[in-house]
């Protein structure tokens, strides 16, 4: 090896650590808020993908799994955002985020969003079968987009 | 030196006659979708896959009923200015009054009625494919609608670009001719043909575009940056995308992706018009997606 390459090496290696630790870094300092948002919108991801999965016939229907998701996505909607939504925390303010500012120029417009997932959900608790819940996935699906249509930001 | 005044004074009247041709907007056809009784249910269909509503409603329009009062006024950010969708209701400040043959002009040539080029930014481009009893149909459809009375603002765009003339040579450069896909195809990729390239117009967005505005066909529906300035627009090609094609179909139905985050930004509104469109023609795009070249 001669000393071009290794030197080459050497540079290569430093850079790919320094590039690590700042992108460590960066993942320890996003907001608490942010990511608890994020781990909101995981959870209400996973219970519509229970309910999602019944209505595609991916998943065999059960009673207490729908019901359960649908009653978990009601209370997952209902959450207080008072604590979540902490201004100052959109799009391009804070790493991570896609909120978009109209959450807080339009409070009402937006708590009226989360209202809608919420009854949406609640509609499918006790949803007798999975045509009953395929039925539903339309106002739900319904729901997630009407929200992220005005309130949330393109991906990075 | 006379006489070299004389040459270059020469040059220029040439010059300026060959680009006065060459940008000369297509005659008015006399006769357009003859033989043909249009179909206002038909039109409703073909205005929906075409996304008409989505860029020419008022901006803050909610619900179905108000987003068929084609005001115009969204604003659409680029790099040579801001362009404003105008108002195209049935009124006297929109279509109005308009022929036929002035409809079909403007929709698959990209002229306005006074013979004036339009600019890319409404997406002739993909509507030229568009069949003439499905654009007689359309403006069967689109009579029925309300009319407004809001006037078309004004595109804010700078020199050289706010002269309209100039657009002529850039529809002799960019505007292609031909589809994408070629033939032959089956009756379904045909039909996803149609629907892609030409009234869902999704390569406006999902192409990215040279410096001049003109799609980069070498890179069809392969991604694009967002022209709001934030985020990126998706790769649909199967090279950046691992859907199925029946994860395409629930998605263009629901809004939701496979791991059940849900569609949202301008996509939410393609996704409300898809959704009422026949479930063959879900899945005539979902085939396209997966016949068109995979892209990086």
């Amino acid at each position: 090896m001669n000393f071009l390459t290794k030197a080459t090496l050497v540079i290569g290696m430093s850079t790919a650590i320094i590039a690590s630790a700042a992108l460590a870094d960066g993942h320890a300092k996003e907001n608490p808020a942010v990511a608890a948002r994020q781990h909101q919108m995981q959870m209400i991801g996973y219970s519509i993908g229970i309910l999602g999965a019944v209505a595609k016939g991916e998943m065999e229907y059960d009673a207490a799994m729908v019901s359960g998701a649908a009653s978990n996505l009601a209370t997952l909607a209902s959450m207080d955002r008072a604590t979540l939504w902490i201004e100052g925390t959109e799009q391009g303010a804070v790493d991570g985020s896609r909120a978009k500012a109209e959450i807080w120029s339009d409070p009402d417009g937006f708590a009226e969003k989360f209202s809608a997932l919420g009854d949406a959900a609640t509609a499918l608790v006790g949803a007798a079968d999975a045509a009953a819940v395929g039925a539903g996935m339309g106002s739900l699906g319904g729901a997630c987009k009407a929200c992220h249509e005005t309130y949330r930001g393109p991906k990075n | 030196m006379r006489s070299l005044i004389k040459l270059a004074a020469i040059c220029a009247a040439l010059g300026g006659a060959v680009f006065w041709w060459l940008t000369a907007p297509p005659a008015l056809l006399p006769v357009y979708g003859q033989g043909h009784d249009a179909d206002v249910t038909r039109g409703a269909q073909i205005f929906t896959a075409a996304g008409c509503a989505s860029c020419h409603s008022a901006p803050n329009a909610e619900g179905n009923d108000a987003k068929l009062v084609l005001a115009g006024g969204h604003s659409f950010a680029s790099d040579f200015g801001t362009f404003y969708a105008p108002n195209i209701s049935p009124g006297d400040q929109g279509i109005g009054g308009w022929s036929l043959p002035e409809f079909a002009r403007a929709v698959t040539k990209g002229v306005s009625p006074e013979g004036r080029h339009y600019y890319p930014a409404f997406p002739y481009t993909s509507y030229q494919h568009m069949d003439e009893t499905d654009v007689a149909d359309l403006f069967a459809y689109m009579q029925t609608l309300p009319p407004s009375d809001t006037a078309s603002q004004r595109h804010d765009v700078g020199f050289p670009f706010n002269i309209r003339r100039g657009l002529g040579l850039w529809k002799l450069v960019f505007m292609k001719p031909d589809y994408l896909l070629a033939g032959p195809l089956s009756p379904e990729l045909e039909r996803g043909r149609y629907l892609v390239e030409t009234l869902s117009h999704c390569a406006e967005c999902h192409t990215p575009r040279n410096a001049l505005g003109g799609l980069d066909r070498t890179a069809w529906l392969a991604g694009a940056p967002n022209p709001s300035g934030k985020g990126e627009i998706p790769n649909i090609t199967s090279g950046g995308l691992d859907w199925s094609e029946e994860d395409l179909i629930y998605y263009f139905e629901s809004g939701l992706t496979p791991d059940y985050d849900s569609v949202g930004g301008s996509m939410a509104a393609v996704v409300s018009n898809l959704a009422q469109l026949p479930e063959s023609d879900r899945a005539a795009i979902a085939a396209y997606l997966k016949a068109v070249p995979a892209a990086p």
